[in-house]
């Protein structure tokens, strides 16, 4: 047996932080074999990355590290500078989880390539350029000779991910380590670039460090994994065990959370919803981003009908470009629509004067994507969510503060948070926050777009079973926006699928994942990954012999 | 360590019985007011700040509206006492008078800021000229501070037509240089007197505080809470001043300390001009420049104007940066570096 490429023992990563040292990682060991893929699983917060940071010995100033990092058999951790500079990029290299803001856009994924290249060999331009080419034709990037001199921003998210992939494997490291590769990634896109990686592990015999929350992708992809929970190792084991073994109790419930596709008992409306007048009435809508400067008008969403009765929910999934957000912020208004008729509640938007928008509005709300932005990082949050009140007249002051009292406790925040700044809550809490903004003034219909990308698995489950409450207390109607076919699975009455700004199939549950018609929602549903490894080689082989 | 343990406390009781406390609901406002008098700079700075306008002008006296003061200091600045000879060496006559070491000497004295050649009392000098300045200070701060904010405000809020219509007067405002029109405009209007210089000052260095402001409002307006706003059904006035403003509040407060710090020395160039502040009526950066060959031989000359300017611009940062925490919910006390090594002392011995 060859000796490791990686071995860690006894990592530990503190931070120095107001004072107080704070754990990141506790006593983590783990090995990586040449040709092997270890898998680091958990929450965010949970010290994935920290490790991963301590591998490459990039950690912040404020950071103590203590323990051992072998590479090869050479201790890494207190290394000088420059040995460290001599083996980054070469003996370990780094795939960030955001290949726009990790590529530089000044320069072309060429000479990126090529600077790597020719820091750690003694190599001339024209010979690391043809090696760039060569690279950038392993990770499949169409056209290598045209495409060594483009910039970032003229690819698309996929190939930057792949001209990091490229970059990442020039030297031809020992170990790749991969930090949520894939997250930013539509899943079509995902399921090529996990093709590609473990393509490269066999060819290249290098050893991964797979760091990823998705436990589709780790099913995938992964030999053995790594749990991980608040800087902790709670269990350690083969794919298979992990699996279908799990031991630790977190395990166990972070696999349960893993939301899976058909598990649920498909919901159905009742007659009589279904009956009644539709509280949001798309015919036709054309939404169209208006020409500026030189930049042409672009139709965002085409020729879209859909209706939503009185509390139904209905899921609207599509990969990103798709025209998702725009078909909802067109539905509150934010958007003008260019052709078409768009009614909500009975009223028709898209001549509506402003106040009459007002007065629409006061019947639909909106829970943003990023519930970080969409907060007001200035204003306290009882006084986000008391705003739509306030604005709408129904209450002031003591009133006011009972309201927003009730608000908090119906999403399940305490009430002393009222006072506290978004920032101060994490990602779940602010997105709750968001609901109890958007349900202030009961709407007939809410927007949820995308309510749950920004939020771990358990905290997602715990945010979709809130949701499902809420709406069967208040019987509010729920344009449910997303990616994850998983998650609309849980809470839809009905399914829509988009692509590029039109509808290509519309249908309850059990017709468009169990039956789908359109070639598109074939393809889309056979790139989800599914978090069982055996089923997951099953479809996966299925999927590359359809090719 | 008193710090981290009364920390403590406050995370006990918070976490005890968190679902069951009643706590008031606050306003942005009241939070930030809450702030910023818990902010210990600003609050001295204020207390500094208040007691020399205090100070200086009750100093010479003042008349508003009728209704005056003659002032406590018993020379006035056209007055011309003989120069002073005894108690100083014979070649630096009119030294100050001001001893604060304990002795025989100890007190203000006749001149406690010396004189200056003509034999004038220095104190009323720098009073008058003191007066002169905040007056001008202050005036700038407000107009082009409001002006700013406003012009920049809409044009990075509408867009379109509006922002160019306004960044193209910027432009021109900017190009201007603001020594030439103030010559232009000091030889015809020269005598309207400090107020007006200062209208004018404020009138013409508005336009970089509102590019700055227009830049922070084009990517704060992207935002999506400003959507959330909107769905909220706020009106477009609401979201700039109550959502997007309170935002954009450090760029603002930086440019607009560092505007009135650079006030005093543009109006002393103006005044060498001729224009505004005209003799024998005085302001700090005219007594700067007019004594600046004076350094080596009769210091007190430039130390006196020299130390109000510090004081009131030193001031006038910190009001602005106890302001510009108090706005931003990001910043926390910030711990001392004795405290840090203490703790990391308790830590190891663990």
């Amino acid at each position: 047996m060859s000796s490791p490429v990686l071995s860690v023992s006894d990592l530990s990563v503190e931070f120095w932080v107001d004072g107080v040292w704070y754990p990141a990682a506790n006593h983590i060991n783990c090995e990586v074999e040449a040709g092997q893929t270890l898998a680091i699983v958990g929450e965010s917060g949970s010290g994935k990355s920290t490790v991963a940071m301590a591998i490459m010995s990039l950690l912040a100033s404020n950071a103590r590290v203590t323990g051992s990092v072998k590479v090869k058999g050479e201790e890494v951790l207190g290394a000088p500078i420059q040995k460290l500079q001599k083996y980054r990029g070469k003996e370990v290299s780094y795939i960030f989880q955001e290949p726009m803001t990790a590529l530089n856009p000044v320069y072309t994924i060429g000479f990126q390539i090529m600077e790597t290249l020719r820091n750690h060999f003694d190599m001339g331009p024209s010979e690391a350029k043809a090696r760039a080419i060569e690279l950038i034709s392993l990770v499949e990037i169409p056209d290598p000779e045209r495409s060594v001199d483009k910039y970032p921003h003229q690819l698309s998210g996929g190939q930057r991910q792949r001209a990091m992939i490229a970059q990442a494997l020039a030297c031809d490291p020992a170990l790749l380590i991969a930090d949520e590769p894939t997250t930013a990634l539509d899943v079509t896109v995902q399921a090529e670039i996990l093709d590609l990686m473990r393509g490269l592990r066999s060819r290249l015999n290098s050893g991964i460090l797979l760091i990823t929350h998705d436990m589709g992708v780790v099913a995938d992809m992964a030999d053995e994994i790594m749990v991980m929970q608040s800087g902790n190792m709670v269990e350690h084991g083969t794919a298979d065990q992990i699996f279908n073994r799990p031991n630790h109790p977190y395990t166990q419930q972070l696999l349960a959370s893993v939301p899976k596709l058909g598990s649920t008992t498909m919901r159905v409306l009742d007659a009589s919803q279904a009956a009644a007048k539709p509280v949001l009435k798309l015919s036709n809508v054309t939404i169209e981003y208006p020409k500026r400067g030189r930049i042409p008008a672009f139709v965002a969403v085409e020729d879209f009908s859909l209706e939503i009765f009185p509390g139904e929910i209905v899921g609207l999934v599509g990969e990103s470009g798709s025209g998702k957000t725009t078909v909802g912020r067109a539905s509150i208004g934010l958007l003008p629509i260019k052709s078409g008729r768009l009614e909500v509640v009975g009223q028709d938007i898209s001549g509506a004067t402003n106040k009459e928008l007002r007065q629409i509005r006061r019947n639909t709300g909106i829970v943003f994507q990023d519930p970080a932005s969409s907060l007001n990082p200035r204003l306290p949050i009882g006084e986000s969510i008391g705003e739509p009140l306030y604005l709408a007249g129904i209450a002031k002051d003591k009133e006011l503060d009972k309201m927003v009292e009730d608000l908090l406790a119906s999403v399940e925040l305490p009430r002393s948070y009222r006072n506290r700044y978004p920032h101060e809550l994490s990602g779940g809490q602010r997105q709750r926050v968001g609901i109890a903004r958007a349900l202030a003034l009961t709407p007939d219909i809410l927007i949820a777009d995308e309510p749950t990308s920004a939020l771990d698995v358990s905290v997602q489950a715990r945010f979709l079973e809130l949701l499902q409450d809420l709406q069967s207390k208040l019987k509010f109607a729920c344009l449910f926006i997303s990616h994850d076919l998983g998650v609309v699975d849980i809470l839809s009455h009905r399914i829509a699928v988009m692509q590029n700004g039109r509808l290509v199939e519309v249908g309850n549950r059990d017709q468009i994942l169990k039956n789908p018609q359109d070639p598109y929602t074939q393809r889309l549903l056979s790139a989800v990954p599914v978090p069982d490894p055996a089923e997951q080689k099953i479809r996966r082989e299925a999927r590359l012999a359809s090719k | 360590m008193a710090i981290f343990s009364r920390k403590k406390k406050v995370e006990e009781i918070v976490d005890g019985d968190i679902f069951n406390k009643e706590t008031e609901g606050l306003s942005q406002g009241q939070i930030v007011l809450k702030r910023f008098f818990r902010h210990r700079g600003a609050m001295i700075s204020l207390i500094v700040l208040f007691s020399l306008v205090i100070f200086v002008f009750s100093a010479l006296g003042f008349k508003i509206f009728g209704i005056g003061y003659g002032g406590w200091w018993k020379y006035k600045i056209t007055d011309l006492p003989t120069l002073r000879t005894d108690g100083c060496p014979i070649e630096l006559p009119g030294c100050p008078t001001l001893n604060l070491i304990p002795g025989k000497h100890f007190g203000l004295g006749d001149h406690p800021f010396g004189q200056d050649d003509l034999g004038r009392d220095y104190f009323s000098l720098v009073m008058r000229g003191a007066e002169r300045s905040l007056e001008v200070m202050v005036v700038i701060g407000l107009v082009a501070g409001a002006l700013g904010i406003i012009v920049g405000a809409l044009a990075g809020f509408y867009r379109g037509v509006v922002d160019a219509t306004l960044m193209r007067l910027v432009d021109f405002i900017i190009t201007v240089p603001v020594i030439v029109l103030g010559s232009v405009l000091g030889y015809h209007f020269g005598s309207k007197g400090v107020l007006f210089l200062a209208l004018f000052l404020g009138l013409v260095s508005w336009g970089g505080l509102s590019r700055l402001v227009r830049g922070d409002f084009l990517t704060l307006r992207e935002r999506e809470f400003v959507d959330a706003a909107r769905v909220a059904g706020a009106s477009n006035r609401r979201i700039i001043f109550k959502h997007i403003l309170p935002n954009a509040i450090g760029v603002i407060i930086v440019n607009v300390t560092l505007l009135m710090s650079g006030a005093i020395l543009l109006e002393a160039a103006l005044s060498y001009l001729g224009f505004g502040v005209v003799p024998p009526d005085v302001s700090l950066g005219l007594l700067i420049s007019q004594y600046q060959d004076s350094f080596t031989t009769r210091p007190w000359l430039f130390w006196w104007p020299g130390l109000i300017i510090i004081m009131v611009a030193l001031s006038v940062n910190f009001i602005g940066d106890g302001l510009r925490d108090a706005f931003d919910p990001r910043q926390r006390r910030r711990i001392s570096r004795k405290d840090r090594a203490a703790e990391r002392q308790s830590v190891d011995k663990k």
